[in-house]
């Protein structure tokens, strides 16, 4: 079943649930290789989505949806995560404007235009031990479910999947990008929030998908 | 007047290209501006520093307001600190509306060096591109292109705050270079207020000028040469008006440059 405007204002509230629920987590993950306020800020920032999104119209589209988080995450995240994440929703609500329903192959453009737009902001490659180590697998597993012919169910739990698996693995690598990278080795053995905030929400588009 | 400032290739200008410091900090954007305004008080100068709530961190809001607020219509240069402030930057530059953006530039420079070049090149009068560069410019003296023999071991460091004695590089002489050597009366040596005013100076006359062999377009360059009161200052000028540009940097050194030496 091709997912609405009710699937994206879901995947907001349980993201939201899952940010507030792992706070303390990713606040811990940031204080470790980071400046600790990647949980705080990411919560201000789903907290202040949350009525935003509630005050759309009732017949928003899903693109509709996506760029209110996108602008409200922008402006109110103080750190990196603002803008990228913030850039990928945008992106993400480009990929699916003047859709109202939307098939594995529409997911799939959602969550690479989301990636594409994290890479564009951040600049950052694959194995940076950044937020694309989460996406990038996410969006390749998304798409070899979609191929498949899997349900869209199926394509979000793939990614939701990838991306746990890819925000784990950034654990071993040194970091090349954000504020992690000043630490240089001692950065290993530890798990880079931003990507685990991000499997976070993948997680949450999956969840929202198969209630 | 040009109503077509931005692409204007550099001549003196009512409107200037303003400059917006963006850092995590309100206290360090505010901190930089200040000292940039000392040596560019006509040049709009905004901070957008820390969140809505006073917290650390930038404020996407805030960065987008200082953006427009500081264009005159010539321009924005977007001194950066660390990472997502840049980050922060790059997005209000994306969703600003297509008038504004296409004159802003984000430099690639240290913040303070480069907000205080920047700053003085606004100054003086120049373009948008021309203020970039001299941002971009002022990330250290060991990129000197002309390199001096006490940089020449190439520390990354900041170039002010040294105490060198500058060294000129006295190459064959060129047929049209003159050339004189004066001395600094200034008690305090040539910080950053006096060298600010000599580069204005400079930037007036269409000549190539030189102060112990450092381009006296760049401040930061001059800053560095740590000339303390009673320092030979050698000033070259070449060009159609090396004789005029001689004279009037002479008589500028000599009268202290605006400081009254109390002595």
């Amino acid at each position: 079943m091709a997912l609405g405007a009710a699937w994206a204002r879901a995947w907001v509230v349980y993201g939201a649930q899952a940010i507030a629920d792992n706070r303390a987590e990713l606040v811990g993950l940031d204080r470790d290789i980071g400046d600790g306020d990647h949980g705080e800020n990411l919560d201000r920032g789903f907290s202040a989505v949350l009525p935003k999104v509630e005050e759309l119209a009732a017949d928003a589209s899903p693109a509709d949806v996506l760029k209110t988080v996108a602008t409200t995450l922008i402006s109110t995240v103080g750190g990196a995560s603002g803008p990228l994440l913030g850039t990928a929703y945008l992106k993400a609500s480009g990929a699916v404007a003047g859709k109202d329903e939307l098939d594995g192959a529409a997911l799939v453009d959602l969550l690479a235009a989301a990636r594409d737009g994290i890479v564009l902001r951040g600049k950052a490659e694959p194995g940076d031990k950044t937020m694309v180590d989460a996406w990038t697998p996410a969006v390749d597993a998304a798409r070899a479910a979609a191929e498949a012919g899997e349900p869209e169910a199926a394509v979000l739990e793939a990614a939701a999947t990838a991306a746990a698996g890819g925000a784990a693995a950034t654990e071993p690598l040194v970091a090349r990008k954000g504020r992690a990278s000043y630490l240089g080795e001692r950065a290993v053995g530890h798990r880079d929030p931003g990507a685990q905030s991000s499997a976070l929400l993948l997680r949450a588009a999956a969840d929202a998908a198969a209630q | 007047m040009s109503d077509d400032v931005a692409t204007d290739a550099g001549a003196a200008s009512d409107r200037r290209v303003g400059i917006v410091v963006v850092s995590h900090s309100a206290r360090i954007a505010e901190g930089v501006i200040e000292l940039a305004e000392q040596m560019a008080p006509s040049t709009r100068l905004v901070a957008a520093g820390g969140t809505a709530d006073g917290g650390v961190g930038t404020d996407f809001d805030r960065v987008s307001a200082a953006l427009v607020s500081a264009d005159e219509g010539a321009g924005v240069v977007v001194l950066c600190d660390l990472g997502s402030a840049v980050l922060t930057a790059d997005t209000a530059l994306d969703l600003l509306d297509e008038e504004h953006r296409e004159r802003v530039r984000i430099a690639d420079a240290p913040i303070v060096e480069g907000a205080v070049a920047a700053a003085v090149e606004s100054e003086s009068g120049s373009a948008l591109d021309s203020v970039l560069r001299a941002a971009e410019s002022a990330s250290g003296t060991s990129s000197d292109p002309t390199p001096r023999a006490d940089t020449a071991s190439g520390d990354g460091g900041g170039p002010l705050g040294r105490t060198r004695q500058g060294r000129s590089e006295s190459s064959e002489p060129s047929p049209g270079r003159l050339s004189t050597t004066t001395v600094l009366v200034n008690r305090a040596g040539l910080h950053a207020r006096p060298a600010a005013e000599f580069v204005k100076l400079a930037a007036t006359f269409d000549a190539r000028v030189t102060v112990n062999g450092v381009d006296a377009r760049s401040l930061l360059r001059i800053m560095a040469l740590g000339l303390t009161e009673g320092s030979e200052v050698e000033i070259t000028a070449e060009g159609p008006e090396a004789s005029a540009a001689l004279t009037g940097l002479v008589g500028l050194v000599d009268s202290g440059m605006g400081e009254t030496s109390p002595s």
